[in-house]
Order: structure tokens, then C-alpha cells, then sequence
């Protein structure tokens, strides 16, 4: 039998404001435990906590930005449980009236257009860090409080790799927002998953498996994939699955059974009594939505039309929004009319110098005007492609302009034919077997030849023009 | 008389004119202390090194000039142990002060440093659930103070306190103060900042005054009162001035009594004297009628579900992880429930159990989620019956205070002690007790003024003219 | 509604605490008594009233988003009932 792959993703996401979700600690703590805490996040006996409104407005963006439907009137229930991490024993988070729901993130995954849905999306705060020694285990509350958003898509998601394009495209809108780092390796980003396998063809949902602690894009896809074998196994050998949750272990590439004993949580949410209920009106939605940037699909879209540049070009500009903004920047700056060339330079050759830099494009240490001025002397064919590769590589190497690269490496091409002569008329004399088998009508002949004078000029040699000389020296003999 | 005899506002007089000092006033309370407290035990720290630390402090500045407040040990003091009267509390001593505490200190006021008995987590209506023992009635040692604000009620009735602050979740302001024939506020919902008070079920409790009369406790509402940016709950709403309430005349104005309040289970002697107090305000010019509260009966079942509920969440955080008592333990688990049922009392152990219950799977529905909907009910009674009446006037408790031990393995019975009070919390509107009268057995009986949210002045005007033109106020323990 | 021993003791787990037997069997009688006596609301109609969460009219109370001092590790920390250098201690936790 063939099985259908079903998966829904949970992410959590750190907002990058300022202090935490319930009191004015500040968020950008340093490597000192407990150092960035206060009585509230402490939950010390009598704090009580105000929600930030900087978390709110960004909430609303996240939601707005994935089309979810803000509701009217939201409110912060306690989802109580004991775990150390947990100052209260309770996580102040959102139950029965989420802040938002129904939307929806359109991806691309294999070249195919997919639309994935958004169950809801809502607010809650971060716990502690939990660090397991030797005898004892160790608390640090700085990272409790921080405000959290939990993104939860619908089972839409049909294999690893779609659930991989779902958060590289989630993270990007994200990051269009400017509310989160988004930094799974730091944990700004967390990604729990769902997976179940029907038959093909059926539309009940199998059992479910719940996977935890994937830190990578990656290690999501790997860890999906690990537990589609695995239960297509189990599958066919026609053994049940239980109901449970996995943790990925990415060293050794497979997941396992949580050890803990089997114990149905029952979190007793209720409304948290010490907070006031949000009540979102239309205005405040409507302009919020005005105020939202311009989303990654609006932005390819512009770039199609504006630029003139392919669906994939401009999905790869922007990529990001930083890379976008680098771009757009360099587009514009280009003089020339066709805006191709440029194009063709930010997704060619600069996009390998950041790759092997590990780096993004606009990190790379390179000033857009020396980047136009590059691509204007290889426009003129004062320089060949080849050699502003190398111009440009030593140009973020060393952050000096194009122009004193070029000079300094006396790589301006050879195009006067005059200067070009010579070394011709001195290849022609030492070849004369490729000469005749030129003229006998072998045209790679010609290569050879052309390769020849560019060796002898250090590559200085405009090969166009050392060609024409070639064909016409040996036409004149 | 000795200093620590008069009121708040005698005092503030003489300090202002220099008849007294700061420190007179330290004296006759410490020398009251030394001399009643082995009886009265309002205060389970006496042994402490507190007082010395507090000598040096002593000026008279802000419109409190020095005063000392007595405070509840659910209220977080910086420097001073603030323990619930918990062993699972024991040794905590908050990094801040309440809200309450830094506004009293502000306007001049000292903390003083012996914190009062209560009730652990204010779980009870007698102080007899304190890990440090039971507190003992002024007026009769055998007798409870009623609680679980029983220490700082029992320090004012005793002169071992000029003024006290409590709190109150279902009547542990109003019921020790009727107890122990002083005077107790449970201000509107959202009037006091809860910042700082240690919280037994968020949505119900109130910070209030415990005070020897009227006046002070106008004055003392009104250095508490105020909007807190850390109280999502506080209300941005202006604090009058409510000493500007006293003095005022009462005719014409409209009091209701509960028909639902007088009926079986009242006292008898209880009854005669609020009938009494209802009497008197009608002789001042108010015009008195009967108001009916249809959903009065379901206020103490509603009260144990919210109350506890809330409370099992918020002691959750007891665990013996960043503060207070931690048990021996092996393993995690075992480290929470050692410490838990070491660290709480009978009384918590009931309540966190039952509010669990309340919130936990398949049940929420009936108990908790209903118990919400009748919430809305008995608020629409008080909607109802302000809209006929400028106040309520019924009953603090039903019976005056009983003997230390007679309810104490009966916690229906004593839940029950809370029958009048209750509604008040869970309406959200101010109320305040008010002595009106002493049984045969010579212990003292409360009346109790309610009035719509935010109208705590309407509450002082009649509560003034009850004082003033009577003489129950003035009565003092023989001890 | 009635409420079994099992149920005491569960419900006791959930709250991270042990009951000793005499000590269940006292609490499950005296919780089984306040349950009956809590009873009595299923009696009334609450299908037109709205559950009173919060009891006052308060509506998007919100702090403005500027950070304030903290606390130092060492007044974090000063009420731990264990601690390791600027760490809380727990008992190790097995995953």
C-alpha cells in the first residue's frame, strides 16, 4: 500500500522587543544566569504581570502578515503545569480566544505553488534554560518572560521537503517584519512537528506522532524523513503505532521515544485573572495592515515587473528582506536602461563570493558604487568577465575600489588592434599547422589560436578583437 | 491615655502640635505588646531583632508623620520576612515592597516591623490555620478573632496597634474586624493595587484598612488607594479625599436590606442588633426597605470554586525551587511533593485540592465555567439593587466570634461563616464593618454598609453617621 | 456529583502533592460533603448569563515597552533554597 504523508508544524517564536512579555527586563541578556530577572519573572509571591504593548503590536503584524483573522476579543488564559523552567507553574499563554486565526502561507516547493493554512496564531511568554550537570540540575530564568508566538499551521504539509519550504518561507516573512531574529541555532525560532501516515487516498488522519527538539531547518526535514521510513515500516509490516512523542537526536540521525512515564497532561487552562481581556477593533487592524512593509511575494512580484527579471531571479533576490533591500539598491544604482547584466552579477557571482563566505549578500563588505563601477568596465570591455570575478573577490576582500585593482593588476584589456598586432603576427608564425587547419575549415583552430595570443598577453587580450585580427591575417595571406 | 490607645487622627493631631513623639507612640505600642501579646498572639514574631532596627527610624514626616502601620504577613515588605504564615514561606524575604507599602511609606508612614497572624494564605476565617498557632479574640481569649486578617484585627482591638492593613478575598477584612469590634474596609476591586499581596485568588482580593474608627480608616484608604502601572487590575480612577465624606448628615438616603440575609442561621442576638444599627440610620433620616438579592444562596458554592481554583494556581509556584521551604529529596517529583505537603497546611491541602479539581478535565464545566455564570448573576443582583439604593446594610457574619477549636475540623461549617461577606468579593464592590453592638457573652458584632463600585464615600458618610451618633466604637477589651 | 478516592488522589498528583491513606480518606469524605453542598448551582439556569472572568469593565491595560533595572544573580538567588554559583538547583532531571 502507498501512504500519504500529513504534517503539521508548530512554531514558536521569540519577538525581538525590547523587555519581556510581563515585566521590563530586558531581553538582550549576556551569558550571566539570572541576571537579566526581576520579581515578576521570578514569579515571586504578589508580582503580577502587564503585558508590553510593543509584543502586542508586533503579534498583530505576524498575524496580519499570514492573513489570519485578528479576533475582537482576546484573552490570556494559564496553562498550569510543573516543570523547573517555569518560575509560576503556570505559562501564561492563550486558549479558547487566540489573538488570531485562519491564515494561511502560500509556498513554493518544486517549482509547485501550495497554499498552507494557519490554524492560529497566539501569544504567550518563554521559560527558563535548563542545564543537566552531573547531580543536580541548574535554573536560568533570564530567558523566562520573553514574549513568545506560537505559529500552528493546519496537516497540510505532505512531505519533509515541503515542510522545510514552509519555514525557510515562514522565517523569510518573518523576517520582512522585523519582530524576531529567527535564529533556529539560537533558539529565537523553535519548530515542534506533527506527523501521521494514512493510505493513500483515505482522508482520516493516522496516528499521530509528536517530534521535538529539531534545531535546524534541516533537522526538521531529517527528522521527518527518519519517521516517514519508519512508520511506513511499521506500516508494512503491518504493526501499530502508538500515540507518543519522539525527540530527534540529530548526531546520530534517528528520533526516540520520550522515556518519561505515559501521563495524559491535563494543563487546566483558565482565564488569568491578573489580566486585563484586548479588545482589537477594526481600526487598529486596518491600520496596522496599512502599515505592514512590503511581503516577500509583493516584492518578486515588483522586481518581475519593474526589473524585468524572471519569477525565479527575483524569488531569489528576495529571499530576504535585507538581500532584497541590498539588491534593489545595486538595480538602481545601475545606469544602464536593461537592468539584466546587474541582475545577472547579485545572483551570479556575488551570491557565490556570500555562499562561500557563509554569508548573506548584504553582509558581504563591498560598496554598491565601486560594484557599479566594476560592472561598467566590464560593460565597455575595458576588463573581461573573467577578471572582474577576480576584481571583485579582491574587492571584498580588501574593500578597495574596482578601478585600483584593475590598475594595479594591469588588467585593462588589450583592444587597440594596433598594440594586439604584433603578438598575432608572432602566433600565426609559430603555428602554422593550426593556421592551415584553419584555413582547411577547422574552426576550433581559431580557439586555439585566440588562446594562444590571450596566454601571451597575460589575458590582458581583448579576445573579440585579437579574433577578428586572427581571421583577417590569415584571409590577407 | 497611653498612645497606643488612640486613634490614627488623635495621634497625627498631637504629633503635629508636639505633644507626642514618634517614639512615645513606640513605646506604649512595644510596652502593650510586652504585656498582652503572650494572650492575644497577633503577632507570632515578636522574638525577632525587627523593633531595634526600627528605633533609629523613627521621624515624623508626610502626612502619616511617622505613624507605624501594622501589616498582614501576606504582603511583601523589603527587609521584613513576608511568609503567609506558611511553613512552605518560611524565611522569604521579599527584594520589594508592595505597592501599598511603598505609598504608605511615601506619605510617611513606618512599616512596623512585626507582621501580623493570619490564616496560612489567608485560608481561613478564625487564624487558626497559622503554622505559627492561633491568634486569640481581645475580648475573649477562648474565642477566635475571626479571620483570616485575625492578627492585624486582634492588634488593633487590643491597642497592640495604632491602625493594621489586612486583606480580604471573601470577608478577611470585614469578618475579624465585626469579631473584634473594630472597623474593616474591603475597598472596590481595582481600588488598591494588589502589587505586592501575596495572591490567594487574583480576581477577588483586596487590600483594605483595619482601624479603630471611621476616620481612619478614610484617611488610610485613602494613602492605599490609587491606579498602579504594575496592577493590570488597578483602575485609573481618581482617589477623592473620603475624610471629606465624614461629618455628613444621612437623610433621605436610600438603604436596602437583603431579605435573604435574615433568615434561618442568623443569630438571634446578631440579628436584634443590626435590626438595632438599621434603626438608628433610619432615626438619622434614611429611608429603609427591604431589597431582595435573588442569587444571595449560591454566593458561598461559587465563592469555593473561583476562590480555590485561582488559589491552586496561584500556589503553584510554591515548589521549593527559588524561595521558601524545600523538602529532602531524591528526584524532582519527589522534591515537589515533599515540599508541597510539608510546606502547606490541612486547610491549603484542602483548597489547592479542590480548586485543582475544579479546573481539571471533564469537570471545568460544571464547576468552574458555571461557577463564573452565577458570578455574572449575583454581580447582576448588586446592578439591580444599586439602582433603587444609595447602599446595603446586613449583617458582617452570622453569629459573633466562636470558641478557638469549635469549627475547626468542620470546614462546610466554617465556609459557611463567610455567608454575608462572600457576595461582596465576588461582585467586586466596596463594603465595609463597622461595630454596632456586643452579645450577652460580651463579644462585639459587626454591621456591614456596601455600596456600589467606586463609592467607597457613600460608605464612609453612613458609616461616620452611625459612629458618631453612637457609642460601640469607644468599648475596649479588659486585658 | 461525587468524588472518589482515586479521583482525590489523581487530582493530588496534578497538584504535585502526597497524601498519606488516613489523610486521603479524610479529605475525600470532607471534599465529597463540599461538592454536594456546591451541587446545589446545577440546580439554576445559566444559559443567558456570561461567565464573569473579569469582574471589572478593564479593557487592553498595557506597559509601554522600556526596560528597568533587574535584579543582581545574588538578590535573584538570595532566597534559594539551593543554589550552584548564579544558578537555582534542582534535583537532576532524567530525560
Amino acid at each position: 500500500m502507498k501512504y500519504q504523508t500529513v504534517i503539521g508544524l508548530e512554531v514558536h517564536l521569540q519577538l525581538n522587543t525590547r523587555t519581556k512579555a510581563f515585566c521590563s527586563c530586558p531581553t538582550d541578556f549576556g551569558r550571566t544566569p539570572n541576571s537579566c530577572v526581576c520579581p515578576v519573572c521570578l514569579g515571586m509571591p504578589g508580582t503580577l504581570p502587564v503585558y508590553n504593548k510593543e509584543a502586542l503590536g508586533y503579534a498583530i503584524k505576524v498575524a496580519l502578515a499570514f492573513s489570519c483573522k485578528i479576533q475582537e476579543r482576546t484573552k490570556f488564559d494559564r496553562k498550569n503545569y510543573f516543570y523547573p523552567d517555569l518560575p509560576k507553574n503556570y505559562q501564561i499563554s492563550q486558549y479558547d480566544l487566540p489573538l488570531s486565526r485562519n491564515g494561511h502561507l502560500d509556498i513554493s516547493s518544486g517549482g509547485n505553488e501550495k497554499r498552507i493554512g494557519i490554524t492560529r496564531i497566539h501569544l504567550e511568554e518563554d521559560a527558563g534554560k535548563l542545564i543537566h550537570g552531573d547531580k543536580e540540575s541548574m535554573v536560568d530564568f533570564n530567558r523566562a518572560g520573553v514574549p513568545l508566538l506560537e505559529i500552528v499551521s493546519e496537516p497540510d504539509l505532505n512531505s519533509p521537503q515541503e515542510a522545510f519550504d514552509y519555514l525557510t518561507n515562514l522565517k523569510n516573512v518573518i523576517e520582512y517584519l522585523d519582530v524576531s531574529d529567527c535564529d533556529m541555532e539560537k533558539g529565537s525560532l523553535r519548530c515542534d512537528a506533527n506527523i501521521s501516515l494514512r493510505p493513500e487516498g483515505s482522508s482520516g488522519l493516522g496516528v499521530k506522532t509528536e517530534l521535538k527538539n529539531m534545531n535546524s531547518f534541516k533537522g526538521v526535514k531529517d527528522a521527518l524523513s527518519y519517521e516517514v521510513a519508519r512508520q511506513t515500516g511499521l506500516l508494512e509490516a503491518g504493526e501499530k503505532l502508538a500515540q507518543e512523542t519522539r525527540l530527534w537526536d540529530a548526531e546520530k540521525g534517528v528520533t526516540s521515544s520520550m522515556r518519561t512515564k505515559e501521563e495524559a497532561n491535563d494543563y487546566r487552562y483558565f482565564p488569568d485573572p491578573d489580566l486585563s481581556v484586548f479588545v482589537i477593533g477594526r481600526e487598529t487592524v486596518s491600520l496596522a495592515a496599512s502599515r505592514l512593509p512590503e511581503l516577500p511575494k509583493e516584492k518578486a512580484g515588483r522586481f518581475m515587473r519593474d526589473y524585468g527579471i524572471s519569477a525565479y531571479e527575483a524569488g531569489i533576490l528576495t529571499a530576504s528582506r535585507k538581500g532584497a533591500d541590498f539588491s534593489e539598491e545595486c538595480i538602481k544604482l545601475y545606469p544602464e536602461k536593461d537592468k539584466k547584466s546587474m541582475v545577472n552579477w547579485l545572483i551570479g557571482p556575488l551570491l557565490s563570493e556570500a555562499n562561500a563566505r557563509k554569508r548573506s549578500l548584504h553582509e558581504l563588505k563591498i560598496d554598491k558604487d565601486e560594484l557599479v563601477n566594476l560592472l561598467a568596465f566590464v560593460d565597455n570591455q575595458s576588463i573581461s568577465h573573467l577578471s572582474a570575478k577576480s576584481v571583485l573577490t579582491q574587492m571584498i576582500d580588501s574593500g578597495r575600489p574596482a578601478s585600483e585593482i584593475i590598475k594595479e593588476n594591469n588588467m585593462l584589456q588589450i583592444s587597440d588592434a594596433g598594440e594586439l598586432e604584433s603578438m598575432v603576427c608572432q602566433i600565426i608564425a609559430e603555428n602554422e599547422k593550426t593556421v592551415n587547419s584553419f584555413k582547411s575549415g577547422k574552426t576550433n583552430a581559431l580557439m586555439f589560436l585566440v588562446g594562444q595570443v590571450m596566454k601571451k598577453s597575460s589575458g590582458k587580450a581583448n579576445p573579440k578583437i585579437v579574433g577578428d585580427l586572427i581571421r583577417r591575417k590569415i584571409g590577407d595571406a | 491615655m497611653e498612645a497606643n490607645r488612640l486613634t490614627a487622627h488623635e495621634l497625627l493631631g498631637a504629633l503635629k502640635e508636639k505633644r507626642l513623639s514618634p517614639k512615645d507612640i513606640d513605646e506604649a505600642i512595644y510596652a502593650r505588646i510586652g504585656k498582652i501579646d503572650s494572650k492575644v498572639r497577633a503577632y507570632p514574631r515578636t522574638g525577632n531583632s525587627g523593633k531595634e532596627a526600627d528605633e533609629k527610624a523613627v521621624g515624623c514626616a508626610g502626612p502619616l508623620c511617622g505613624l507605624p502601620v501594622t501589616v498582614k504577613d501576606n504582603i511583601c515588605t523589603t527587609g521584613l520576612a513576608t511568609e503567609c504564615c506558611s511553613r512552605i514561606l518560611s524565611g522569604f524575604y521579599p527584594p520589594y515592597d508592595a505597592t501599598v507599602i511603598a505609598k504608605l511609606k511615601s506619605a510617611g508612614a513606618r512599616i512596623f516591623p512585626w507582621k501580623a497572624n493570619m490564616d496560612e494564605f489567608a485560608f481561613g476565617s478564625s487564624t487558626e490555620n497559622s503554622c505559627f498557632g492561633p491568634t486569640c479574640n481581645p475580648w475573649n481569649t477562648a474565642f477566635v478573632p475571626g479571620g483570616s486578617s485575625g492578627g492585624s484585627a486582634a492588634a488593633v482591638a487590643g491597642d497592640e496597634a495604632i491602625w493594621a492593613l489586612g486583606s480580604d478575598t471573601g470577608g478577611s477584612i470585614r469578618q475579624p474586624a465585626s469579631f473584634c469590634g473594630v472597623v474593616g474596609l474591603k475597598p472596590t476591586y481595582g481600588r488598591v493595587s494588589r502589587f505586592g499581596l501575596v495572591a490567594f485568588a487574583s480576581s477577588l482580593d483586596q487590600i483594605g484598612p483595619i482601624t479603630k474608627d471611621v476616620e481612619d480608616s478614610a484617611i488610610l484608604t485613602g494613602a492605599i488607594s490609587g491606579y498602579d502601572p504594575n496592577d493590570s487590575t488597578s483602575v485609573d480612577y481618581p482617589v477623592p479625599d473620603y475624610t471629606k465624606s465624614l461629618g455628613m448628615d444621612i437623610k433621605g438616603l436610600r438603604i436596602g436590606m437583603p431579605k435573604e440575609y435574615f433568615v434561618e442561621g442568623l443569630d438571634e442576638q446578631v440579628k436584634l442588633s443590626v435590626k438595632e444599627a438599621a434603626g438608628k440610620l433610619e432615626s438619622l433620616g434614611a429611608c429603609l426597605k427591604e431589597v431582595s438579592l435573588p442569587h444571595a444562596q449560591y454566593a458561598v458554592p461559587v465563592y469555593y470554586i473561583i476562590a480555590t481554583a485561582e488559589a491552586s494556581s496561584n500556589l503553584a509556584r510554591f515548589d521549593g525551587v527559588k524561595y521558601g521551604y524545600r523538602a529532602p529529596s531524591e528526584s524532582l517529583m519527589d522534591m515537589y511533593k515533599k515540599t508541597r505537603s510539608k510546606g502547606f497546611g490541612e486547610e491549603a491541602k484542602r483548597r489547592i485540592i479542590l480548586g485543582t479539581f475544579a479546573l481539571s478535565h471533564g469537570y471545568y464545566d460544571a464547576y468552574y465555567l458555571r461557577a463564573l455564570k452565577v458570578r455574572t448573576l449575583i454581580k447582576k443582583d448588586f446592578d439591580t439593587a444599586f439602582g433603587d439604593f444609595d447602599c446595603i446594610i446586613a449583617p458582617t457574619s452570622p453569629t459573633p466570634a466562636f470558641r478557638i477549636g469549635e469549627k475547626a475540623s468542620d470546614p462546610l461549617k466554617m465556609y459557611l461563616s463567610d455567608i454575608y461577606t462572600i457576595s461582596v468579593n465576588l461582585a467586586g464592590i466596596p463594603a465595609i464593618s463597622i461595630p454596632c453592638g456586643f452579645t450577652r457573652e460580651g463579644l462585639p458584632v459587626g454591621l456591614q454598609v456596601m455600596a456600589k463600585p467606586f463609592n467607597e464615600e457613600m460608605i464612609f458618610r453612613v458609616a461616620h453617621a452611625f459612629e458618631r451618633n453612637t457609642e460601640w466604637h469607644k468599648a475596649r477589651p479588659q486585658l | 456529583m461525587s468524588i472518589d478516592k482515586e479521583t482525590v488522589q489523581h487530582v493530588a498528583h496534578l497538584a504535585r502533592m502526597e497524601l498519606e491513606s488516613g489523610e486521603l480518606e479524610k479529605l475525600s469524605s470532607q471534599l465529597q460533603e463540599i461538592l454536594v453542598f456546591i451541587d446545589k448551582l446545577s440546580l439554576l439556569d445559566v444559559k443567558e448569563a456570561e461567565p464573569a472572568s473579569h469582574i471589572l469593565p478593564l479593557s487592553n491595560v498595557l506597559r509601554e515597552d522600556s526596560p528597568k533595572e533587574c535584579l543582581t544573580p545574588e538578590e535573584a538567588l538570595r532566597n534559594a533554597p539551593a543554589k550552584d554559583g548564579n544558578f537555582f538547583t534542582v534535583p537532576k532531571i532524567i530525560e
